[in-house]
């Protein structure tokens, strides 16, 4: 007798084996997944712009032979000493105590090697990368853990952090097994206990508040720093106009697919917007303030390449800020700990329990012995050579595009693959002359 | 005693003179005028000087302060001696929110009354308030002494680590994970000897101590309704 035919097992998109993953492990302990990075779903990013480069109407620059400068300054509205860099990558803010010691030299020798800045986090300035670091961004936090004003002067900017962008409106919580003795102690706060940072200034409230605060800064800084202001993607039209309006040198746009130490999943992957939705309304701010290049803006959240750099760019940022690539620089994720993190129930490329403190690479830890494993000097010379490589990968297109800086690079040099990023960056869809909300259509 | 009038000196030019007289060590003695609640005035001082303010300011008065004494003869609008390091504040009239926020060191003298979040997120610094405190006092608070001879507002202490708190009169409610804890003789003495430091007319024995129950320091699902 013949048998049935039957349809294949079908598995739901809606309760996809991972969905379904994630129930189980929501049922089974109570609590919320909490995880570092950003987000990790797919959405419009740089992938989805292509470069037009030269043609009848635009002539290339010679590639070998044609200089094309990448040098970008820093905080020239207000501060008596800009920062000046030779190239438009910058290294985003990440805390010591989140990161290792080891690991936050690195990220200075590598930076420093290549001409650009570093920035602190959420914990206060170390020796280590102050010394290695020959331009520092010095963070302004909520939780203004080791905050204090000699570290204020030794640095080259000062960044107030209102948001982020893997999670705006929300703060961060250091777990207990990363907090040693000189995490502790830094943060003025027992060994072993859980670090809560505020989502909310201790003593302002809003832009008017923040204006003062500012000011306040300046005078115990003899107004030489650069004053930045960090936002995570939300409302980046609004946000830009207020940042400027609250006195920042330089807005630090940083989108959903920017990385934290450590948040909760369903924060990261459904608050916010993509990194390329809100690059064009932080311009359109800028401009309608008259403000555009007198303060300046860098984009951060999923640069990866020197074509994510110049399609930044070419929206309207003058510089964009690394996280997640630097820390993928120095080793993090590298399949050569495979084994180790199938141990801990993952693989090389997903492995996002930063906040455990057990990463096999030694660099989202505090353990002495996984420390060990990264060796700055080396780490710092990968991050050299990938900063680099952006950076060649970025002048490149800009001489396709016939630009002797990459500051030239300009919306009129893209098109856009999809609808949606057609509209997010503003610039036609590809074979087009049109995108979604584009005047007079 | 030099002074500086406000009413014709920028407040730029205010800050530079006292603050490299300030790193000079030279122990000066200056008087500021016609404040008229100017913000940021003597901040970010890194050395042994005395400063008068002659009037009221405006936010973050004697900001991130080190070393220096600086009293203020009025009040202060928010954010009063934030971040400072060490050194003494006095404010011989009333303080505005935020007073002695993330504060890691020194003393701050509140004659009259502090406004909401008084001792937000301190680490270390000691704070004294003759009069009463207003509601989300001591939030987050990290490390240090706050002393209160009057009332305390509304959720004392929230979510606090450990900063010791001393209340004389009463507390409107107490935050999450705050509770009253045993005056031991460790917690009179340093009592008293921040009361005679403020020149505070106060037994150590009328005031009750306030703490961290410690409940919420390791993150614990089963706490979550205490938030």
């Amino acid at each position: 007798m013949d048998k049935t035919p039957q349809t294949d097992p079908r598995q739901s998109w809606t309760f996809s084996n991972s969905v379904n993953s994630e129930i189980r492990r929501a049922a089974a302990t109570g609590i919320y997944d909490i995880r570092g990075g950003g987000a990790k779903r797919r959405v419009p990013h740089f992938d989805d712009l292509l470069f037009l480069g030269a043609s009848m109407s635009r002539y290339p620059l010679e590639g070998y032979r044609e200089k094309c400068e990448t040098a970008v300054t820093l905080g020239t509205r207000f501060a008596k000493n800009p920062i000046e860099l030779k190239i438009p990558i910058t290294i985003a803010g990440m805390s010591f105590g989140s990161l290792s010691g080891p690991a936050k030299e690195a990220l200075g020798r590598g930076a420093t090697l290549a001409g650009t800045s570093t920035t602190t986090g959420d914990g206060g300035m170390t020796e280590e990368e102050r010394g290695h670091s020959e331009k520092l961004v010095y963070q302004y936090l909520p939780s203004r853990y080791g905050m204090n004003p000699d570290d204020l002067r030794r640095a080259d900017a000062i960044e107030v952090v209102v948001g982020q962008g893997a999670k705006p409106g929300g703060g961060g919580m250091l777990l207990g097994q990363k907090i040693t003795e000189r995490v502790a102690g830094m943060r003025d706060l027992p060994v072993g206990i859980d670090q809560r940072s505020a989502c909310r200034h201790p003593d302002w409230t809003g832009p008017d508040d923040l204006e003062i605060k500012i000011l306040e800064l300046r005078e115990i800084t003899n107004w030489e720093k650069p004053i930045y202001i960090k936002i995570g993607g939300a409302r980046p039209y609004y946000d830009t106009a207020l940042a400027v309006k609250a006195g920042a040198d330089v807005v630090v746009l940083d989108g959903m697919q920017g990385g934290t130490a450590a948040t909760q999943d369903v924060f990261i992957e459904h608050v916010g917007q993509p990194t390329l939705a809100c690059i064009r309304p932080a311009v359109q701010a800028l401009q309608d303030l008259g403000m555009h290049r007198e303060v300046q803006l860098v984009v951060s959240g999923g640069i990866r390449n020197g074509a994510d750099v110049a399609k930044a760019l070419a929206l309207g940022a003058d510089a964009v800020s690394i996280g997640t690539a630097a820390l993928i620089a120095l080793g993090d994720n590298d399949p050569k700990w495979e084994a180790e993190y199938n141990a801990l129930g993952t693989t090389a490329g997903a492995y996002d329990d930063w906040h455990e403190g057990r990463d096999p690479a030694g660099i989202t830890t505090q353990d002495p012995a996984l420390m060990q494993r990264l060796d700055p000097v080396a780490a710092g010379r990968r991050l050299r050579n990938y900063l680099n490589v952006m950076t060649l990968e970025c002048q490149t297109i800009a001489r396709a595009c016939g630009h002797n800086h990459v500051h030239n690079l300009e919306p009129e040099d893209l098109c856009a693959l999809t609808m949606e990023a057609a509209a997010m960056a503003q610039v036609p869809l590809a074979g087009t002359n049109w995108y979604p909300g584009k005047p007079g259509f | 005693m030099s002074t500086l009038d406000m009413s014709v000196t920028p407040l730029r030019e205010v800050n530079v003179t006292l603050q490299e007289a300030a790193k000079s060590q030279s122990n000066n003695a200056y008087e500021i005028t016609n404040p008229r609640g100017s913000h940021a005035v003597a901040v970010g001082l890194d050395g042994p000087l005395s400063v008068t303010v002659k009037g009221s300011t405006g936010y973050y008065c004697a900001g991130m302060n080190k070393l220096a004494t600086i009293r203020v003869e009025g009040s202060t609008g928010p954010g009063v001696a934030e971040n400072m390091m060490s050194g003494e504040v006095v404010i011989e009239g009333d303080a505005s929110q935020y007073a002695g926020a993330t504060g890691r060191g020194g003393l701050l003298n509140i004659k009259g009354n502090a406004s909401s979040r008084c001792g937000i997120s301190m680490k270390g610094i000691d704070i004294v308030v003759h009069g009463n405190i207003g509601h989300m006092s001591a939030f987050m608070a990290q490390k240090g002494n706050l002393v209160v001879l009057g009332d305390a507002g509304d959720a004392l202490g929230d979510s606090l680590y450990e900063a010791r708190l001393f209340v004389r009169g009463t507390v409107k409610s107490l935050g999450a994970d705050c509770i009253e804890k045993e005056m031991r003789p460790e917690h009179i003495e340093i009592l008293q000897e921040l009361l005679a430091r403020a020149g505070a007319d106060a037994k150590p024995e009328e005031f009750k101590r306030y703490g961290s129950a410690r409940r919420l320091y390791n993150f614990n699902i089963d706490h979550a309704d205490e938030y």
